[in-house]
């Protein structure tokens, strides 16, 4: 499968208000994909639609070749939401004993994910004793449970320090190459270089689609940031 | 449904409980206290406290499994792991199912213990078997279970799930004969009471407790019971989303 993620025409409504104007993109099976954009731009709507979540969705999405949401794709997508959703009264290990057993997958899994993430040295520990990065690494973990093709991870890196930033990127990377496709939502700028291809999305509808590089020339500047400013100056003179 | 996504909620809810002693305290010790309260209270009116101790051993443990259940499967949406479990092969009868297991285990012990207290030490007297007594109280906590389920996914937020008790609990009781026996009930709300599960748990009881054992009357009000149990939870299968706004 060429892509792992189809999106046409995506139009989500949230009460009476439309939130996503008919968004249109492909996920390349085995790649990094950022989805970059202000708070509240639409990007966990965007992710919820993906992982079959959210309602009132029109247009077409479909995931690895089935439409979003199929009862066949449970348990091969990782899902990470943006507030860790692990038990916080349960360690790190239960928890993800729990996640294992609900998807099937055997339980020395649990270890493997642990070590992915580099929580060994808390495994045993409470989740709600955990400092918030820590909290958000077991959550990551819970989704890298039995291998899924795809992982969508709204806002992962959060609060993270660099050099655990820097290492998790490693690792979404490193999967990738085994062949799994990820989304990853994120506000801050500086990790679109990360990636291998960004989605620039403002106010519900998608402002680019490219690799960083391509997106950085064809707007002559090499911050993302200002990449981003010009494109919104550019959508607005063209109205 | 999936026995074994069922069985890993039931045990996960249960190792959860385990960290949280004042809860279990709650759902074990609270309903005794309770009954013990009303044996004191009734002490000087000779026969009292054998006309109301049965019907509290009903009402008693639903109110408070009522309340625990319907804010630990909220905590479950607002905190995003119901959304994850979503996202993984597991139908929404296993997760009902799985959380209606573990509180059915809790409300054995809670019947065990608040059963043997009220006959043994505070000497309830009762026409009929003892063990008839605690399947009906098994029965009601379950049914309190079942109904919280069901009543947290018209919660938004804890602070309204707490407040489901009042709405949804405090009118059968006021109607479930406990106060007044339903048969001298104005002629609409006799009616409406005829349709409130908590009616048939207080049969129950009073049925076993006046000798009219599971052949006779009160076995018919414990299946009443259940279908209402199980209603309950087809009912909160149907009303719990995969997909929200």
């Amino acid at each position: 499968m060429k892509n792992a993620v189809r999106c046409r025409d995506v139009v989500v409504v949230r009460g009476d208000r439309e939130v996503l104007h008919g968004v249109g993109f492909d996920l390349r099976t085995g790649t990094v994909t950022g989805l970059l954009g202000p708070s509240g731009c639409g990007k966990t709507t965007l992710i919820r639609a993906i992982v079959g979540l959210q309602a009132k969705v029109t247009g077409n999405v479909s995931v690895l070749g089935l439409p979003a949401g199929a009862p066949k794709l449970r348990g091969r997508i990782g899902y990470v939401t943006q507030e860790p959703s692990v038990y916080g009264d349960l360690s790190v290990t239960e928890n993800l004993r729990f996640f294992a057993a609900v998807l099937g997958v055997p339980a020395d899994d649990v270890g493997r994910v642990i070590d992915a993430v580099d929580l060994r040295s808390h495994a045993d520990v409470r989740v709600d004793r955990l400092s918030g990065g820590q909290r958000s690494r077991a959550s990551l973990a819970a989704a890298l449970l039995g291998d899924p093709e795809l992982l969508v991870l709204d806002e992962p890196t959060v609060g993270l320090d660099p050099v655990l930033r820097r290492d998790l990127w490693d690792l979404f990377h490193r999967l990738a190459d085994t062949g799994a496709t990820l989304l990853v939502s994120s506000h801050v700028m500086d990790e679109a270089s990360r990636c291998d291809r960004l989605l620039l999305m403002r106010d519900g509808e998608l402002l680019a689609d490219d690799t960083p590089q391509a997106l950085l020339d064809s707007v002559g500047t090499d911050d993302i940031e200002q990449a981003f400013l010009t494109l919104i100056e550019q959508k607005a003179g063209a109205r | 449904m999936t026995p074994r996504v069922t069985f890993a909620v039931a045990a996960r809810v249960l190792a959860q409980l385990r960290r949280d002693h004042r809860t279990v305290a709650m759902l074990i010790v609270l309903p005794t206290l309770l009954v013990s309260l009303m044996w004191w209270m009734f002490h000087d009116s000779p026969g009292t406290f054998d006309r109301f101790g049965g019907p509290l051993l009903a009402v008693f443990p639903a109110i408070i499994m009522f309340i625990v259940t319907s804010v630990a499967t909220l905590r479950e949406r607002s905190t995003g792991t119901l959304s994850r479990l979503f996202t993984m092969p597991m139908a929404k009868v296993d997760f009902l199912l799985g959380y209606a297991l573990a509180f059915a285990l809790i409300a054995v012990v809670q019947a065990l213990v608040v059963v043997s207290i009220a006959l043994y030490a505070l000497d309830l007297s009762i026409e009929g078997a003892a063990w008839q007594l605690g399947v009906v109280a098994v029965l009601d906590g379950v049914l309190g279970t079942a109904l919280g389920l069901f009543a947290s996914a018209f919660a938004a937020t804890e602070f309204q799930a707490v407040q489901m008790m009042p709405a949804v609990m405090i009118p059968q009781i006021l109607l479930c004969g406990l106060l007044l026996p339903r048969d001298q009930l104005p002629t609409v709300l006799h009616a409406v009471s005829d349709v409130l599960p908590l009616s048939y748990a207080v049969d129950a009881v009073t049925g076993v407790a006046q000798g009219n054992g599971f052949g006779a009357g009160a076995g018919t009000d414990a299946l009443v019971v259940t279908a209402f149990i199980l209603a309950a939870l087809a009912l909160g299968a149907a009303t719990l989303k995969r997909r929200t706004a």
